[in-house]
């Protein structure tokens, strides 16, 4: 026929377009209930010569750095996604990306997620801080684990309870009223602070437990460390809790925290350091809250890195396993003296070769790729 | 053409023939004429098919969206039950899910914002639609409640985090209860403000549309402009003014990042309007990335669905108050 015009041309193109949408829709309807990994195809992992990994936003500044770096000697590009560490063992477990990075080890129920076994490498390690608002005093606040605990609790109300005074003596504490400041997101921090608090309190544990988000008895909730840090600024007589490198960069005062062994100890890169200076499993997956080491800060943990025990799958080279090894062997020696200048402290030598046993332990096809 | 019916008045001869030419070009303009038409005729079907069509995709999406809220929230109404609904306790850690306290939260601060932003929307409306139609400030002030629905939702937390909440406080302070300055009531200003230009913009334009006759008419009768604007305007215009709060109300059901800012997180349930507290949006906006655990990705979801279900039932009773209003 002749006399199709292009007036009739646009309209039909407009109606495959239609037809096109409805089909998507439809499909994305129907593969709805698949799961929070739905139609992701196994096959990205495998393709384009960059190794992909998604998980911790805590980490992001540290591998940004260390990324680049490694890619100017080495010449291998990483695309890392700050996702958050639960979505990158998601992400693990759907075999998207090559390796997740999460600030707490993995659970039970994602364990028995995966279809092969993971292994973890700790990569850095962080500290939790606690800020607080307190303009008239101009020491620095001393808090031990029960104080600690009872104020996150909602038990202790004033700033001049007798608990608080007793481990801040001469120090003059205002009758103001404790406003708690919390995460309202989940996360790695609230993770690590929560397993302390259960470690030093049994009420905290039977109460409230551990985990990137808990049933908070008391306060508020910001979004982020941003989030927190600007209830702490704005809020008179508000204590949270923070990540160390934002507490650092932001100026803002943290107090001490009495450790295991009863010192009072700042929060910095050394004391993070030290506390993970102590006997290390060999799955690496272990707290480091309320360390056992004398100067050790009692607040921190590791950041991991977790890739499959056996990295053939998914079509997977062996080249491809090898650079990722290498790279991983990288991050926990050479690249570790770019922590300290952004404020992540630096692995301990327990750590270090702990990590290099658990990557030898890793194998392609059975055969160890590293020797 | 002797086609004359005898017991007709009309025959085919009394029609005037129309004379067709046989030349070339005029066969050739007839021909042109009737495939102008054939493609007329063409190009209209497909534009109704394609309006059908758009119209259709909108009732797909929101039914798959319906869908997949349903499908991805079965593992948790399996596992809860309907007291998911009226549980006061969200604890991930014991695997406990009830959404009381962020269903209080959603409704509440709506609510409250509602009642807020009524007299100011509505004054607007009464404002730029009856007394002040034209001219400089009306302009301006047209304009500034327009550009309030187009600021991003993210500047007014920021806004009211660092400017309203401190004043909150100061209030608190006066009144007595504890001065935390975020919650509930800063919230619901928050959303208040967002809000009004829904019901004002849409109350200014069914105002200008009464029909002067009317107001003349009463005018006409002796009344004075608040009798006129009592009794002419405001029972013309009640249903779209109606309408106009209705949709200011599902804005304010669903804000999520400013409330996140200043309603201050907590799972608690609001002891008063002071108290922090939590909204659903603002807990699936908060939780979703970091849900480890199926049931508790899923209680997230089926948080969305109940959000979902609220605004749909509001909306539903809400057309039902018009029609009513209307037939009246």
């Amino acid at each position: 026929m002749k006399f199709i015009l292009p007036g009739f041309r646009g309209a039909f193109a407009t109606a495959a377009l239609v037809s096109a949408c409805v089909f998507a829709s439809v499909s994305m309807v129907s593969c709805g209930g698949g799961g929070n990994a739905g139609g992701a195809d196994s096959t990205s992992a495998g393709s384009g010569d960059a190794l992909i990994g998604a998980g911790s936003s805590f980490d992001n500044p540290l591998f940004s750095k260390l990324f680049s770096e490694y890619n100017k000697t080495n010449g291998l590009k990483v695309n890392y996604q700050s996702i958050g560490s639960g979505a990158g063992i998601s992400q693990l477990t759907a075999k998207t990306v090559d390796f997740g990075a999460s600030d707490a080890p993995m659970n039970g129920k994602q364990d028995s997620a995966l279809t092969a076994p993971a292994i973890h490498i700790p990569v850095t390690a962080g500290a939790v801080v606690l800020s607080y608002n307190l303009p008239d005093i101009k020491d620095t606040l001393l808090l031990t684990p029960a104080v600690l605990a009872d104020l996150f609790l909602g038990k202790i109300t004033k700033w001049n309870d007798p608990a608080i005074a007793a481990a801040n003596k001469g120090v003059k504490l205002p009758a103001t009223p404790v406003v708690i400041a919390h995460r309202s997101d989940g996360s790695g921090t609230s993770n690590i602070f929560t397993t302390y608090l259960a470690k030093v309190s049994d009420e905290w544990n039977t109460k409230v437990g551990k985990g990137s988000a808990v049933n908070w008895p008391a306060g508020l909730g910001g979004k982020g460390n941003e989030g927190v840090a600007g209830l702490i600024k704005q809020t008179p007589g508000c204590i949270g809790y923070i990540e160390l490198a934002f507490a650092v960069q932001n100026n803002m005062a943290y107090a001490k925290v009495q450790n295991k062994g009863g010192n009072f100890i700042t929060p910095s890169i050394a004391s993070v350091t030290a506390a993970a200076n102590i006997q290390i499993p060999a799955d690496t997956k272990v707290s480091l809250t309320n360390t056992e080491a004398a100067d050790g800060y009692p607040i921190s943990g590791f950041s991991w890195v977790i890739i499959y025990k056996d990295q053939k799958y998914n079509d997977r080279s062996l080249d491809r396993a090898t650079k990722l090894l290498k790279l991983i062997s990288w991050m926990i020696h050479d690249g570790q003296q770019f922590s300290s200048p952004l404020t992540y402290a630096p692995l301990s030598p327990a750590a270090v070769s702990a990590g290099d046993a658990v990557l030898k332990s890793a194998t392609y096809d059975g055969k160890p790729i590293l020797q | 053409m002797d086609t004359s019916v005898e017991n007709g008045s009309i025959t085919r001869s009394d029609i005037p023939l129309r004379v067709i030419s046989s030349s070339p070009e005029a066969i050739l303009k007839a021909k042109k004429r009737t495939r102008l038409s054939f493609r007329q005729i063409r190009t209209e079907t497909i534009f109704k098919k394609t309006l059908m069509i758009m119209g259709l995709i909108m009732i797909i999406l929101v039914l798959g969206i319906l869908l997949t809220l349903i499908v991805q929230s079965l593992p948790s109404i399996k596992a809860l039950g309907p007291s998911y609904l009226w549980g006061k306790v969200w604890n991930p850690v014991s695997d406990v899910y009830g959404a009381w306290p962020f269903l209080l939260g959603t409704l509440l601060t709506s609510f409250l914002a509602l009642a807020i932003s009524i007299p100011f929307s509505i004054s607007v409306a009464i404002f730029l639609g009856e007394y002040h139609p034209q001219g400089w400030l009306p302009n301006l002030l047209k304009d500034t409640v327009e550009l309030i629905a187009a600021v991003p939702s993210v500047i007014y937390g920021f806004w009211g985090l660092a400017v309203l909440v401190p004043i909150v406080r100061d209030l608190e302070t006066h009144i007595g209860v504890e001065p935390v300055g975020v919650g509930i009531f800063s919230s619901s200003l928050i959303l208040a403000i967002m809000i009004i230009p829904y019901a004002a913009s849409l109350g200014r334009s069914m105002i200008n549309m009464v029909p002067s006759h009317l107001k003349e008419a009463a005018y006409a009768l002796g009344a004075t402009r608040w009798e006129v604007i009592r009794s002419v305007i405001l029972p013309y215009t009640k249903s779209g003014l109606f309408a106009g709060i209705l949709l200011s109300l599902g804005r304010a059901l669903g804000e999520t990042m400013a409330v996140t800012m200043v309603i201050g997180n907590t799972s608690l349930i609001p002891k008063n309007i002071f108290s922090p507290g939590n909204t659903m949006a603002s807990v699936i906006a908060n939780e979703f990335t970091e849900a480890d655990k199926p049931v508790y990705l899923s209680a997230l979801i089926e948080l969305g669905l109940v959000l979902f279900l609220v605004t749909v039932v509001i909306n539903m009773i809400g057309k039902k108050i018009i029609d009513r209003v209307t037939n009246d």
